[in-house]
């Protein structure tokens, strides 16, 4: 088991200086991805799961922020320490990458075919000629009709779902062992998210790729992850098996998260109300010592010094770790 | 003529908008609506959903009268406002609000807080500055914001707050309509739901009417009575909120409600494994 893990992430530490003081966006965070499995990152703005993603990358705003400490072991090669150039050499053709807004992301005055060429022709040192075969059996593969002809046209030319899927054609061009995928879905609507999704899972099956998925909801996240990290103020507040974390929440942020959500049948129609969280994260100027939910926590009334008290993940059950001293099971058996 | 005491408080008929286009050239346009009916009654929740491009933002701004229909009419209170213009728009105005997107967008970043909500009653000459500030504290604390927002600027406060602001400032006129696009899209799930349930809360107390226009089909149930979906520049179906969820007509309706990621890996792995049958076949 242990060979197949492409990446492996300890301890990352990453700060970002601003106005204010240092911001400790990623506050320790520790997970690995293995060949074909899909590790799902789900928290709010500010939780630091981009900037997770960013430092992976080395795709850091610089010189504002940093990795601070922690390794990124890439097949057992530590990334934070890398030179720029030998970074780039991995970065499009070992790992790759989307964003949320495929717009941004793609050059308008290029064509399509270019820009994928573009990659194939740095990293694989294709030819011209055999750089546009190739890029067109991608757009094939990425579910592009009429593949040939649409090389030349330009990203304006294309829906928002089908420059995704542009994107998604530049990033596996290369064969990559590993995709990060940022809210690759976000500004989509929820009928082509559906097929975008199905895309993404089967490049991961055919490819043997590791996939990285960031989002904020917690339904794409059942929908394509096999693990699942859920992220809090800078950190890692829950992980496991996408089923056993979606049947047994143990965090009280994670299961408030879910209460939150408005749903489309049962309870929370226009005569019930939703269990909002009060409050917000806290400030990750100076985050709190000990638990960083415990503002917000229902728990946090217990009283027992939970809020102060060292806040470590721990294992509750074989594969599912949890920060906090009051995981959900454990007080409902208590009730 | 139908009386104001059982004419709906909005009543929107056949309104069609179309952009670009030349009548002599004979080009046709984009019509970016296209024959919608819709009623919004007194201290009611209509939910207007769809994807994006289908029309829904293009039909608020035309009830709002900021944009021009090109055809169709629009009544308020059993007033014919299609063609409105001058003082009887602005008096319009008072009484049909509207709340965007971006919240922070939503406001100038030079003015305070105090000042942004107080900015309607300045434009409709209402009370005194003192009486403005009181009303502006009021209000704060209304959308449970702290009277000490007053003085501050938008930027030192959360997209959540933000919102809460500008629920604020679309109470300034006592409205008994606001037209809420997209209001909670740009918010996470946990500030979300505190927005939707003040909504909820303002409307009880308030008597106000929404009409709530928005992509996320679990957001809208939670706040309308009734839903009507539109996809490309029609309403393809509407009724009570509970009917539409639950026993679906039309097949767009059908396609919205099963695309919809739900929280729960075992019915989004039964999905993928459908489509791919689907594809199949």
């Amino acid at each position: 088991m242990m060979s197949d893990t492409i990446l492996d992430v300890r301890d990352l530490r990453t700060h970002v200086e601003s106005d204010r003081g240092t911001v400790r966006a990623v506050d320790g965070v520790s997970f690995s991805v293995a060949r074909g499995r899909t590790v799902g990152i789900v928290g709010e703005s500010g939780c630091g799961k981009t900037m997770t993603a960013l430092s992976i990358m080395g795709l850091l705003p610089r010189p504002h922020a940093r990795v601070v400490g922690g390794q990124i072991l890439f097949n057992g090669r530590d990334l934070t320490g890398l030179p720029a150039r030998e970074l780039q050499e991995i970065r499009g053709r070992d790992i790759a990458m989307i964003f949320q807004d495929p717009m941004t992301s793609l050059n308008p005055t290029l064509t399509v075919g270019t820009q994928i060429s573009e990659t194939l022709r740095r990293h694989e040192g294709l030819s011209k000629a055999k750089a546009r075969t190739r890029a067109a059996d991608l757009l094939g593969e990425v579910g592009i009709p009429e593949p040939a002809r649409r090389l030349d046209d330009y990203p304006f030319q294309f829906s928002g779902g089908m420059r995704q899927r542009v994107m998604i054609a530049i990033a596996i061009s290369c064969n990559p062992q590993l995709l990060v995928a940022d809210e690759p879905t976000t500004a989509l609507d929820v009928t082509v998210q559906a097929r975008i999704l199905d895309l993404l899972h089967d490049l991961r099956d055919q490819h043997g790729m590791g996939l990285v998925l960031i989002t904020h909801d917690m339904g794409v996240v059942a929908d394509i992850a096999d693990d699942t990290i859920v992220m809090y103020a800078g950190q890692i507040v829950e992980r496991a098996d996408v089923h056993e974390l979606f049947a047994r929440p143990e965090h009280p942020y994670t299961r408030a998260l879910l209460g939150a959500m408005p749903s489309l049948h049962g309870d929370g129609g226009r005569s019930g109300r939703l269990a909002a969280i009060p409050g917000m994260p806290p400030s990750l100027l100076e985050p709190p010592a000990g638990c960083r939910f415990a503002a917000r926590c229902s728990y946090a009334h217990l009283a027992d010094g939970c809020a102060d008290g060292d806040s470590e993940l721990r294992e509750l059950r074989p594969g599912h770790w949890v920060r906090t001293a009051h995981p959900v099971s454990a007080l409902t058996e208590v009730a | 003529m139908s009386t104001p005491a059982t004419a709906p408080l909005l009543e929107v008929t056949a309104l069609t908008k179309t952009f670009g286009g030349r009548r002599r050239g004979g080009e046709e346009g984009v019509k970016a609506v296209d024959g919608v009916s819709l009623t919004v009654g007194r201290g009611e929740t209509l939910g207007l959903v769809g994807e994006s491009g289908s029309g829904k933002s293009t039909t608020g701004y035309c009830i709002l009268r900021l944009l021009d229909a090109t055809s169709g009419t629009i009544r308020f209170d059993g007033e014919d406002i299609t063609r409105l213009s001058g003082r009887p728009l602005r008096g319009l105005r008072r009484r049909m609000q509207v709340i965007f997107q971006d919240p922070l967008a939503a406001h100038n970043p030079r003015m305070s807080v105090g000042d942004i909500i107080a900015e309607p009653m300045v434009v409709h000459g209402v009370g005194s500055p003192a009486k403005r500030a009181a009303e502006a504290r009021r209000l704060l604390d209304l959308v449970g914001l702290p009277s000490s927002a007053m003085e501050r600027r938008p930027r030192e406060f959360s997209g959540g707050q933000c919102q809460r602001i500008s629920i604020a400032r679309a109470l300034a006129l006592k409205p008994d309509l606001i037209i809420c696009d997209e209001p909670v899209s740009a918010l996470d799930v946990s500030v979300q739901a505190q927005v939707l349930n003040l909504l909820k809360d303002l409307q009880d107390e308030l008597g106000l009417a929404y009409l709530f226009i928005a992509h996320d089909l679990a957001v809208v149930r939670s706040v309308s009575d009734r839903i009507a979906v539109m996809q490309r520049g029609r309403i393809v179906e509407s009724g009570p909120a509970e009917q539409m969820y639950d026993a679906p007509q039309h097949e767009y309706t059908q396609q919205l409600l099963t695309s919809a990621p739900v929280a729960d890996p075992t019915e989004m792995r039964r999905r993928r494994r459908e489509r791919r049958a689907t594809v199949a076949s």
